[in-house]
């Protein structure tokens, strides 16, 4: 579930810090920077395990706070493919059952992922185990809060650094022959998750844990 | 709980070391817990705030696995009974994360069980886990009461 990632960087320390011995300094602020954020193609920051190598600290002109390469191992959630997870369904929604493990929530089981036959009902808006036994068709409800066991099938990273401001908009006088280009994505509203586990629930054993418990 | 993807393409890592026993994590995260406590004013101030968070639900969901239960030595023992056993590491890292206690369970954890282990190897897998793993005790109260064995065959 997780990795230990060794990782460079560069960490400013500001004058009023001076005080503070280094290394704890250093680690306040390496927590600071990467703790429960996304690194692209890395995974989930947790928290700073240990600072291998401290570099020389550089003061540069105009700038009164040092700076220092640091070589450090950091705690990263990461889970490997086909790794067994347990999590809690946030909600379902036509795209399949979202779950979240609290400390990470964007974890996503897609319809054809889950154990088949499964239908959508819309009235609960949940999915449903269509079980079939010899005695007859018996429906198994993936409620919200329950506790669901699923591998994991893929992982996406999106890079959702800062992009560059979108091409002018209509406001902006056209040019005589010139096509205006439309403004590249009406991205405003929604934020991708920078990364997403996919799920599967389709083998024996997978899926909410009280479908498999005696 | 939104996350932000950082660092450029200019930042350098390494790669991954190895996977990291998820009882290391929580026993790294209770330590790192009761020394910000005697910190005082830091752990508060705005740029905390996210180790904050993040460590208070990594705590909260680690709590409740079997990881939160097993010291260094319970899990130094429990590798050193499996070497027999020839599990690769990523199968004997489930085993202590999950502590599979029937052998549907098993079979998800280990890659081709059928071809690899017989089915009282497999139970004797299942028994040595429950021996050298402790189990959650709210669950084993639970069922001691009920008189239900755990498991299907």
């Amino acid at each position: 579930m997780f990795v230990l990632v060794e990782m460079v960087d560069t960490v400013r320390i500001p004058p009023w810090n001076f005080d503070r011995q280094l290394n704890e300094a250093m680690a306040e602020e390496l927590n600071k920077k990467l703790a429960n954020k996304v690194v692209y193609n890395v995974g989930l920051c947790i928290c700073l395990y240990d600072i291998t190598k401290l570099e020389d600290s550089y003061i540069f002109p105009g700038d009164g706070a040092s700076h220092t390469k640091v070589h450090f191992r950091y705690v990263v959630f990461h889970p490997f493919l086909d790794e067994i997870l347990t999590g809690k369904i946030k909600y379902c929604s036509q795209e399949g059952v979202h779950v979240t493990m609290g400390f990470f929530d964007d974890i996503l089981i897609p319809p054809e992922s889950l154990q088949q036959p499964a239908k959508f009902d819309e009235a609960e808006q949940v999915w449903v185990w269509e079980y079939e036994t010899d005695e007859g068709g018996h429906d198994l409800y993936m409620d919200q809060g329950e506790e669901i066991r699923f591998r994991v099938a893929d992982q996406v990273f999106v890079d959702t650094s800062p992009t560059g401001p979108a091409v002018a908009a209509s406001d902006a006088p056209a040019q005589a022959g010139q096509a205006t280009a439309p403004p590249a994505e009406a991205s405003e509203g929604k934020k991708e998750a920078p990364y997403t586990l996919i799920g599967t629930i389709c083998e024996s054993g997978l899926g909410l844990l009280s479908w498999w418990n005696s | 709980m939104t996350c932000y993807s950082l660092f450029s393409q200019t930042d350098q890592f390494v790669t991954f070391t190895f996977f990291f026993f998820t009882a290391q994590v929580f026993k790294l995260l209770i330590d790192l817990k009761e020394q910000r406590k005697d910190g005082g004013k830091s752990k508060h101030s705005a740029g905390q705030q996210n180790l904050n968070t993040i460590m208070y639900e990594t705590l909260k969901y680690l709590s409740k696995t079997p990881s939160s239960r097993q010291s260094p030595e319970i899990v130094k023992e429990f590798l050193t009974t499996m070497m027999p056993h020839k599990l690769t590491k990523a199968e004997k890292l489930q085993l202590l994360n999950h502590r599979p206690q029937t052998a549907v369970e098993i079979q998800l954890m280990v890659e081709e069980s059928e071809e690899r282990l017989s089915e009282e190897q497999i139970e004797e897998l299942i028994q040595t886990i429950s021996d050298h793993l402790p189990g959650d005790p709210e669950q084993e109260k639970a069922a001691a009461e009920t008189d239900e064995g755990g498991g299907q065959s």
